[in-house]
């Protein structure tokens, strides 16, 4: 494998958490429900994930608690800006704090233990040949889960009834109630959904990527989530390129060190190219006269 | 009987300040369950954070060492957040401040006779154009201030930690991440017997003094307000969002600066890598707290610092990682918001034909 295939293989597997964060979230924000707590779920994911597998010696164990860990902490979210209606920016706030905190209290016995299981790696027949392309074919599962998903997501938003009414719920609330739609219960759904493919994202991290916990281990991967989930439009098939762009960015900072430039500089290229995203995607939005989901953000309550 | 939920017509300033109190009150053994999960006993952890931190004159005195960071930052914040503008990037607008102070203090080479008060005013400018560019993203092409402002922080340490292992480690720090000392004459004075270095504290005092005529009493504070609450009415009424936007980023930023000019200057006489133990978030919790009022928020900064001051306390001696301070933020933020919504209601108890409500 020459150097580009091999930046290339590196980037699908920096990218595979942020893409799992990223889905979750566009599924959320469709729903009408901001969920700034995503980096918190995260990190939940990644000590819930790797605990889990410490303790049960099974990697999928470990990966099927961080999806419920993730789920469930995120509920916490749902119950705050779905039933009582809060601000949700501050409680997607205070829960990203949460979870930093945490599990960073709960993890502290775990710092610095070895990981003794790993996820198999699954090289595809045929497509490993292909030329450059080839290193998106020799991954552990999780890995195409993220292709998969992607795909998956964008038919079932785009082309299925439930896709549907998850739309209208973040768009027009109030209709879809009236069409007998229980909003509620549907952002409830998706809120829950962002914390499993968000706990997912993170014990991927600790799983896979960099094994082994420790704190601050997210760097900041759910705000970046967050940021691509606008850069994807709000579609999901966006994701893929944005959390592939995203883990090249990664992955370039290893390759530039050798050029003498200071890691610390570099290391601050991620957030630096994320509000370039976020200043890319605002202009397309403007330009195109697009927008978030109307009700996004914004509690249902029934009149009367 | 029937239990029931009425919306209240107004929301007195009692009911305000008692659901506030209670949040806090309820969050604590919320946070006890996670002590019990780490195998600290929640009460013997809670006596130790109090008497760690008013228990004795050094606990009070660190109490007010720390509140001086946290309440800068907090009473920038109130202005920022009354006008729904969310500055989460205190913590980053503290660290910039700090390192213009330390490059006058080390590198500028000024008269000792105006060091300080240049040192002063480059925390409060860097600070501020820290803040600038969120600003200026969220009013012109509308990108949200949280992310941006987040993204920044992460930045400000990344140059942080650049800074302090490349061009500014000190000659004389044996390899530790940390510039060379100030000059005496760079450095804050304090109160005799303590830490607290008492021009922080005057410019905290003055700062929330003024930010609170400013908000009750001035043209501005109204604007803030309007832009806040109803940013169409405020367009209507030839009010700028773009304008207000700015000034309140750049004061928040700004006095997010000052407060680490006094953390170089005061506390640590150099910059060290760990210049701020995630000051600027935790001045989140008290803005809310107090309701966004700068005289209430100084009170609750008391506190939360308070309640830091002892985690400290706890830290050393029932050794859990200094992230606890996070799980007290995230909690007591999000009772605090929950109690916003529910001091909205009355809770009505309806017994045969007579009407209880609380």
């Amino acid at each position: 494998m020459d150097i580009a295939a091999s930046i290339l293989a590196e980037a699908v597997r920096a990218g595979t958490p942020l893409m799992l964060a990223t889905l979750g979230e566009i599924y959320c924000e469709r729903s009408g429900v901001l969920n700034l707590g995503l980096d918190g779920v995260m990190t939940i994911g990644a000590l819930a994930g790797f605990a889990a597998t410490w303790l049960t010696g099974s990697v999928w164990m470990g990966l099927a608690v961080a999806m419920l860990a993730g789920g469930l902490f995120s509920l916490i979210h749902g119950f705050t800006s779905i039933s009582l209606g809060v601000n949700q920016t501050v409680s997607g706030l205070a829960l990203a704090m949460l979870g930093t905190g945490i599990s960073s209290l709960l993890g502290a016995k775990y710092v610095g233990l070895p990981l003794r299981e790993s996820l198999p790696l699954l090289q595809i027949p045929v497509l490993t040949e292909i030329p450059l392309a080839g290193g998106l074919f020799c991954h552990d599962p999780v890995v195409y889960l993220g292709m998969v998903l992607s795909i998956a997501m964008w038919l079932i938003l785009f082309k299925t009834r439930f896709g549907i009414t998850v739309r209208a719920v973040g768009e027009k609330p109030e209709a879809a109630d009236a069409a007998g739609v229980n909003v509620q219960l549907v952002r409830y759904l998706c809120v829950f959904l962002g914390g499993v493919l968000g706990g997912l994202g993170g014990a991927y991290v600790t799983l896979s990527y960099t094994p082994g916990w420790r704190e601050g281990v997210m760097m900041g991967r759910g705000w970046i989530a967050l940021a691509l989930t606008i850069f994807s439009l709000w579609n999901p098939l966006g994701s893929l390129i944005g959390a592939y762009l995203f883990g090249g960015v990664e992955v370039l900072q290893f390759h530039l060190q050798e050029y003498g430039v200071p890691a610390s500089l570099l290391g601050a290229l991620p957030y630096v190219s994320t509000i370039l995203v976020l200043v890319a995607s605002s202009l397309g939005l403007l330009r195109k006269r697009l927008g978030a989901p109307a009700a996004l953000g914004t509690p249902y309550r029934r009149e009367g | 009987m029937e239990i029931r939920l009425e919306r209240r017509q107004t929301v007195s300033r009692r009911i305000n300040i008692s659901s506030r109190i209670l949040a806090v009150l309820l969050s604590l053994p919320l946070i006890g369950l996670l002590f019990a999960a780490y195998g600290v006993n929640p009460v013997d952890a809670y006596l130790r954070i109090f008497t760690g931190a008013f228990g004795s004159p050094y606990g009070f005195c660190e109490t007010i060492v720390k509140m001086l960071p946290i309440g800068l930052c907090a009473v920038g914040l109130t202005l920022a957040y009354r006008a729904r503008v969310l500055n989460i990037g205190a913590e980053g607008q503290l660290i910039i401040g700090s390192m213009a102070a330390t490059w006058v203090a080390l590198y500028s080479g000024l008269p000792q006779s105006i060091i300080i008060i240049v040192m002063l005013l480059a925390g409060f400018i860097f600070g501020a154009a820290w803040a600038l560019l969120p600003a200026l993203l969220k009013s012109r092409l509308n990108v949200s201030e949280v992310i941006v402002t987040l993204m920044m922080n992460y930045i400000s340490l990344k140059l942080l930690d650049y800074v302090v292992t490349g061009p500014w480690r000190g000659l004389t720090q044996w390899g530790f991440p940390q510039t060379d000392p100030f000059p005496s004459y760079a450095r804050f004075p304090m109160i005799v017997g303590t830490r607290i270095h008492y021009y922080t504290l005057i410019l905290l005092l003055a700062s929330t003094l003024i930010l609170y005529v400013l908000m009750k009493r001035t043209k501005i504070g109204y604007e803030v307000k309007v832009v806040g609450g109803n940013p169409d009415a405020a367009k209507y009424a030839g009010i700028s969002v773009t304008k207000n936007i700015l000034l309140v980023m750049l004061v928040s930023g700004g006095l997010a600066g000052v407060a680490g000019v006094g953390e170089v200057a005061g506390i640590h006489g150099r910059l060290i890598r760990g210049i701020s133990p995630g000051y600027g978030y935790t001045a989140i919790i008290p803005a809310w707290l107090g309701g966004l009022d700068p005289l209430a928020t100084l009170i609750a900064s008391f506190f939360i610092s308070g309640l830091m001051v002892g985690g400290d306390a706890i830290q050393i001696s029932l050794r859990l990682p200094s992230s606890l301070v996070y799980v007290f933020n995230g909690m007591i933020l999000l009772f605090i918001i929950s109690s916003e919504v529910l001091a909205k209601y009355r809770i009505v108890i309806k017994i045969g034909g007579s009407r209880i409500w609380i």
